[in-house]
């Protein structure tokens, strides 16, 4: 029960300092682990650590749904979903011991599963929010389908805080999988990707699918029988799970190297011509991890011919580590935050300059 | 309260003199198709919430985007509510027309620009019916997941602006989950592209933000939808039981088990006997409750997941448990479910559907509500409910030629979505709020949460000119139609527990 005593509700607290910033005009930056820093840009402002306010609030196991406080530590929900035999499908990364649930939904990053299952986005059903006219609020809830009013909850995830302040998330989780198992095939990335859109089509296990640069790496997941007959229909040899989490977290050796890392998003049938570097293929083809020291322009040229675009992981390598937007929307989206962060006390900069 | 817009209350829109306006788009589009005559106007009065009926100041039926683009920079600058439409098959008036509005109708955009296999994704038009997508990728083994029961009519653009569900959102999502990028024109007539060919766009989730949003925050004009492998098979058990409790406690066990059906429905007795009237699908009519568990995917998962299911109900207590035989006899279960309203609709002359969602547990406590509020206003009340995900659809049994039975139906239906709303729960599921749950809003949400709404409105519609009136009240009709008794410390169902 040590866990417990430590759970506290300071949504006052924090609802007291975001309104003394709204009250002195001073932009906050709000913290949670502090383990995702190197994703967006640097912002100014008093420091908001939001770790006190942890805890989870509901977890009923047969409603298939959680309620967590955005300073719980990630890896306590999770281990409470494990307990229960469930889990948080978009397998977040962590990238740090110290991840919590708040900062997770903020950065909206999701892990290998995410082409099969969706993205943090997907199980988001609703929040708590202290909103920028020192309001605290309620959107959505800890239902399946809720369509009264806009989804804002939805909106908030992969918004890097820029928005308000997130103090409660509800999420959607998943019973783990009966069986689980990781294969290695010999092959090149080529070929790889020939037979990620020959399997895409047809009703398969597959829950995960990277090309390491060497091998093609899978994982299989469902019930014992379709995971089984798939292994024996695909082949190659048993792995360890262990990958998964190693690609998740970014710790393969490919990360290790010394150029700038590039987060690269296309379409899923697509053949990016991404300029020299080394490269990663994960989600089944959708995504590309891209070690390089050409510029930014010329991986973003490509990502964008290729449906999609690319975002610089590595801090002080570009001005703009996220894609920028067309000017209209970037217009739409200094509208919205100008309506509900008037001030602009949110994380200002964060996401893109002047936003 | 009357729900038809009243300036009073929903804000005051501008006058617009029609043949002005006839005459400036005839002029800035001079191909475009423009009803004005009241004869060719009355199909669009209403849509599938046929209760209410407004005829639009006039109808527009373009076919290109750059048409759209006109009208909406003509409508803005004269400061014109504009009112999109898709198939008209909304349940909650979310495509009513306004009398001084354009109602904008996307109908004839109706074509699938691209299917692409090996994408695994439909470029499409926004007035392509929901279930040409599946048919069109049929021969590929592809399909489009959520399937709203008016699948065979309703449009994608319509799905878009409703998010709209169907019988397999708990294993397969909503329409937010299965929609990966939508072209859009702002009111001002600018485009824009939200979402991306891949799985994930830089900037704010403006795609989620989008879906759902009723048409008040932009048009769209092109939807790029996911689609899925189909499942190898699909098998169906029907579960009796003698108690709607031991149904609800069957779902619950279900899930804990560690199984997501395809589709979990129930239906209450009433339901039943009106399914089996009308479908003979085989329902046995003495029983209090059935469920009807769907179970899909590959063949050896399938076959274990069934002799779990039925191990679950068997302990939970069903009287009976069949497992249909065939296609033909899965087919047969599932036409009583996805009949079951127009099968109410043989047993009285009217029927009003609600579509409350609530945390599945208190499902015993929400129905005995119901049954309690439907003696009380002495309406019959059917349950069909779509178990897995908590979304019910209570339907209300009435007559709308005895005189204020209409208005008794719906004070029912409202006081049925504040018991779920006090449950934890929401007035709108998948039909949306349109002008049919504008009060109940006001129960689900207080005064900071609207005016939060209201501000992201005014972030893409700054003159609020997309479908006004529909799905955020304005303060004043909040404060007027009484629903703030809930903030004068008289709570309705002051016995249940907050959340």
């Amino acid at each position: 029960m040590t866990m417990e005593a430590r759970d506290a509700d300071c949504s006052e607290a924090l609802l007291a300092q975001v309104c003394a910033a709204l009250a002195t005009n001073t932009p906050v930056q709000i913290q949670g682990g502090n383990t995702k820093s190197f994703y967006g840009r640097v912002s100014a402002g008093t420091l908001l650590d939001t770790r006190r306010h942890r805890g989870i609030v509901s977890y009923d196991p047969t409603e298939l749904v959680v309620t967590a406080r955005a300073g719980t530590p990630l890896a306590e929900l999770e281990a409470v979903l494990e307990q229960a035999g469930q889990m948080l499908a978009f397998e977040p990364p962590h990238f740090g011991a110290g991840a919590t649930v708040g900062g997770m939904v903020a950065a909206g990053l999701s892990g290998p599963r995410r082409p099969w299952v969706g993205a943090v986005r997907d199980f988001v059903l609703g929040c708590r929010l202290i909103t920028g006219n020192g309001k605290h609020l309620r959107f959505g809830g800890e239902v399946m389908k809720n369509v009264a009013g806009y989804d804002v909850s939805r909106l908030m995830a992969g918004s890097l805080g820029c928005l308000g302040l997130l103090t409660e998330i509800s999420f959607k989780v998943l019973p783990k999988p009966r069986s689980s198992l990781t294969l290695r095939l010999d092959m090149d990335a080529n070929t790889a990707l020939l037979r990620f859109a020959d399997w895409g089509q047809q009703p398969l296990p597959i829950t995960a699918a990277c090309h390491d640069g060497e091998a093609l790496m899978l994982r299989l997941e469902g019930g014992e029988g379709s995971v089984k007959a798939a292994r024996e229909s695909l082949g190659g040899e048993e792995a360890s799970p262990a990958f998964w989490t190693a690609l998740r977290e970014q710790q393969l050796s490919f990360f290790t190297d010394s150029a700038p890392l590039w987060r690269v998003s296309v379409a899923n049938d697509s053949r990016p011509a991404l300029p020299d570097g080394t490269q990663l293929i994960d989600w089944g083809g959708a995504l590309r991890w891209l070690k390089t020291h050409a510029d930014a322009a010329a991986v973003r040229g490509a990502a964008v011919a290729a449906g999609g675009h690319a975002s610089c992981l590595t801090p002080g390598a570009c001005d703009s580590p996220l894609h920028p937007l067309p000017e209209v929307l970037m217009r739409y989206h200094r509208q919205l935050k100008a309506q509900l962060d008037p001030q602009g006390i949110f994380n200002p900069g964060r996401m893109y300059a002047g936003l | 309260m009357n729900i038809l817009y009243d300036e009073e209350i929903d804000g005051a829109l501008s006058k617009v003199d029609r043949a002005d306006l006839f005459a400036e788009l005839r002029q800035a589009v001079p191909d475009l198709l423009i009803l004005h005559r009241e004869e060719d106007l009355h199909p669009y009065e209403c849509d599938g919430l046929a209760a209410y009926r407004t005829m639009p100041l006039l109808a527009v039926l373009p076919e290109r985007v750059e048409q759209v683009e006109a009208i909406l920079r003509i409508c803005h600058a004269r400061r014109v509510p504009v009112v999109a439409r898709g198939a008209g098959t909304g349940l909650s008036g979310g495509a009513l027309p306004l009398a001084q509005g354009v109602l904008l109708v996307m109908a004839r955009f109706n074509r699938i620009l691209e299917l692409n296999p090996k994408g695994r994704f439909a470029r499409v038009q926004p007035g392509v019916r929901n279930l040409a997508i599946s048919q069109a990728a049929a021969p590929y083994e592809l399909y489009y997941a959520p399937d709203p029961s008016s699948q065979i009519a309703c449009s994608i653009g319509g799905n878009v602006a409703e998010n709209a569900g169907g019988v397999h959102c708990l294993k397969y999502g909503l329409t937010v989950h299965n929609v990966i990028k939508i072209e859009v024109l702002t009111m001002e007539g600018e485009r824009l592209t939200l979402g991306a060919d891949a799985l994930d766009a830089p900037g704010f989730d403006l795609l989620a933000l989008f879906t759902g949003s009723e048409g008040m925050l932009g048009i769209v004009t092109e939807v790029t939808v996911k689609l899925l492998p189909k499942p190898r098979v699909a098998r169906v058990l029907m579960a009796s039981f003698d108690s709607v409790d031991n149904a609800g406690k069957a779902v619950a066990d279900i899930i804990g088990a560690g199984i997501i059906p395809g589709g979990l429905e129930m239906m209450d007795k009433l339901a039943i006997q009106a399914a089996e009237d009308f479908i003979h699908a085989g329902y046995p009519v003495d029983a209090e409750a059935i469920l009807l568990c769907e179970l899909d995917g590959v063949e050896l998962d399938v076959a274990e997941d069934i002799e779990r299911v039925r191990a679950v109900l068997d302990k939970a207590g069903a009287t009976a448990v069949s497992l249909a035989r065939d296609e033909a006899e899965r087919v047969r279960f599932w036409a009583g479910r996805k009949n079951a309203f127009p099968a109410v609709g043989r047993m009285s002359p009217d029927y009003y559907c609600m579509d409350g969602t609530i945390p599945r547990r208190h499902l015993p406590k929400v129905l005995r509500g119901t049954a309690e509020l439907s003696e009380q206003y002495g309406l019959r009340v059917a349950n069909v409910f779509h178990a897995g995900d908590g979304n019910m659809h209570p339907l209300i049994l009435f007559d709308a030629n005895r005189p204020g039975e209409l208005e008794k139906a719906e004070e029912l239906g409202g006081k049925i979505l504040e018991l779920c709303v006090a449950v934890g729960g929401t007035i709108t599921g998948e039909h949306g709020v349109g002008r049919e749950k504008i009060n109940q809003m006001c129960v689900q949400f207080n005064v900071d949460e609207i005016g939060f709404f209201h501000a992201v409105k005014a972030a893409l519609d700054e003159h609020g000119l997309l479908n006004p009136g529909k799905n955020i009240p304005t303060l004043r009709r909040c404060a007027e139609n009484g629903a703030m008794r809930v903030h004068q410390g008289e709570l309705p169902f002051p016995e249940l527990e907050r959340f």
